[in-house]
């Protein structure tokens, strides 16, 4: 009743609100600082990653500050181990990223674009792959591997990563093959276009947003993978391999610094990205 | 369509086979071969046989309950924690981020940019006993000398918490940008207090976010073995911990693979459960953005 009143009343006659209006734009701070707190806790790890990749630290312990130094950046190279856990890395992520999402985009096309028998069991186990915890996905690879006698290694580890990307892939090309415009494929076709010239000069230009944020979203889950290739590795390490191993011990600061480097070269990517789209729009 | 006929109809099942086959063998079939070694008896030397071994499930209770007791209290405790932590977040961003909104959200997001590990590492590195948090204080006489925080429950359910906030926080933001503010106004015309409008109508609509929060936080969380790897110590293990060691190092596949089953029949039957309340779909919507 009383929000009534008080909104009836014209303005100046309002029975003195300095109290209670002025603790109403105190309490609307409350969020917006509470936010951006917690986006400062988020980049908290992030920020300590990178100003640590500075740091003057003397042998493996990298614990306080002590002084500034780009010898890290120079000797980015110079632990072996690292440096061939992470060249694995790429070069996995890079061929595990385009088996997965050509196979992926086909999945995609088939699931958005047509209904068939079998597509409720195809869509539960697309469904399963996503959900399914990453331990289960890397114990159920390694009991296949071990009851065949595959010997595990870089092979394994890619087809693992596929396996896992796949589905992922499948389902960001779908939503985009859901929102095609029917129209314009039958337009093609209209004026003589074969189906393949159809699918090469309309489809898939219309795919290729949803096929390139698949294909980073699979670059991005191979490179970060621990849990999966854990299980699957043998004797390759990767880079998230030897971070683990490392953790235990020391974190040598050129971990440091090839994260802030991969960091720098993602968010290049989706700011990159976020300004060619809006340029688009606009 | 059916004018082409036969051709057609064959369309779909070529066009999905190689994708198909690439998931049956190499996401279903483990899954089985799996379920078959759970079955089995025998050591890494001689060879496993299939032998309707049942005892290895209650052997893998037997010796871990405690593990995967603990691992579903954390999932608990961290998924309540993202809740919390995530929701007020959500809600400010939703109904008062302006045209900023897709910043902050990727602010949020700037976490995926560092690998996992990294993250967690970084984690250990400023939780350290002689680090750049608890080092100083310690010299200024503010903390004991002993104190410390790694290997610690605390140490753990704060990197499960950091790690997985972001999933918590955007299927959050997805259902509450779709509540309409001028139901919120509606509520307000038909004299309900800011906490009433939210009790009554913003909170309801929100649901299926915090469904799918709940469930995309949960699952890995329970599953998880970095962070108690990184961040605790023996009194913290994790259930993942121990299937990877199994598995890794006691190589005894038949005992570690009842584990992983029992673990994942846990969580299925939380995760059908729930998308059935909520429906495949939208659980697959809001899990991909």
């Amino acid at each position: 009743m009383s929000t009534v009143a008080t909104r009836q009343a014209p303005p100046e006659v309002a029975p003195a609100p300095a109290v209670p209006g002025a603790r109403r734009r105190w309490t609307r701070l409350i969020l917006p600082v509470y936010t951006w707190l917690m986006i400062l806790y988020f980049s908290l790890p992030i920020l300590v990653m990178i100003v640590f990749g500075f740091n003057d630290t003397k042998g493996r312990l990298n614990l306080r500050w002590q002084g500034f130094t780009l010898n890290w950046y120079r000797d980015l190279f110079a632990i072996q181990g690292l440096t061939t856990a992470l060249r694995n890395s790429l070069i996995i992520a890079v061929i595990s990223t385009i088996v997965a999402t050509v196979l992926g985009t086909t999945v995609g096309l088939a699931l958005g674009r047509y209904r068939f028998r079998g597509k409720g069991a195809y869509d539960l186990v697309i469904f399963s792959a996503i959900s399914a915890p990453e331990l289960v996905l890397g114990a159920s690879l390694l009991s296949l591997f071990v009851t065949v006698q595959f010997v595990r290694g870089f092979v394994t580890i890619v087809i693992a990563h596929v396996a896992f990307s796949l589905a992922f892939v499948a389902v960001t090309v779908r939503a985009r093959v859901l929102g095609l415009d029917p129209d314009l494929e039958e337009a093609a076709q209209d004026l003589g276009a074969d189906p393949w010239t159809t699918f090469r000069k309309i489809t898939l230009p219309l795919l290729a947003p949803g096929i390139v944020a698949g294909a980073l979203l699979a670059f991005a889950l191979s490179i970060d993978d621990y849990v999966v290739t854990s299980f699957v590795s043998g004797q390759v390490e990767t880079f998230p391999l030897w971070v683990f191993g490392a953790s235990r011990v020391g974190i040598p600061p050129q971990v440091n610094v090839m994260g802030t480097l991969i960091f720098l070269g993602g968010v290049g990517i989706a700011v990159g990205n976020a300004l060619l789209a809006r340029r688009q729009r606009g | 369509m059916s004018a082409r006929g036969g051709r057609a109809r064959l369309a779909p099942y070529l066009v999905g086979l190689p994708g198909g086959l690439w998931l049956a063998i190499f996401f279903v079939v483990p899954l089985l071969v799996m379920f078959s070694l759970s079955l089995q008896s025998g050591n890494a030397e001689a060879g496993f046989r299939f032998t309707w071994e049942w005892s290895n499930y209650t052997r893998a209770w037997d010796l871990y309950s405690t593990q995967f007791l603990r691992s579903g209290v954390y999932a608990l405790i961290v998924t309540a924690l993202c809740l919390a932590l995530a929701y007020p977040m959500a809600y400010w961003i939703a109904f008062y981020g302006g045209a900023r909104k897709s910043t902050y959200l990727f602010l949020i997001l700037l976490p995926f940019f560092v690998s996992f590990v990294i993250r967690t590492a970084s984690w250990k590195f400023i939780l350290n006993d002689q680090g750049i948090v608890l080092g100083p204080l310690k010299e200024a006489g503010l903390l004991p000398q002993d104190f410390h925080l790694l290997a610690t429950t605390t140490a753990v359910i704060g990197g499960l918490t950091y790690n997985y906030l972001p999933f918590m926080v955007l299927p959050l933001y997805v259902a509450l940008e779709r509540v309409d503010p001028s139901l919120v106004e509606a509520a307000h015309d038909l004299f309900a207090s800011r906490a009433e409008a939210f009790r009554r109508v913003v909170f309801p609509l929100s649901l299926p976010g915090v469904f799918a929060g709940v469930l995309i936080t949960f699952v890995p969380v329970a599953s998880d073995f970095v962070n108690s790897g990184i961040l605790g110590g023996t009194q913290t293990t994790m259930i993942g911990n121990v299937i990877q060691t199994v598995y890794l190092n006691s190589n005894n596949y038949p005992l570690a693979s009842a584990m992983s089953f029992l673990l994942m029949a846990a969580l299925l039957v939380g995760i059908f459960t729930y998308a059935r309340v909520l429906g495949t779909e939208q659980v697959m919507e809001v899990s991909q953005r």
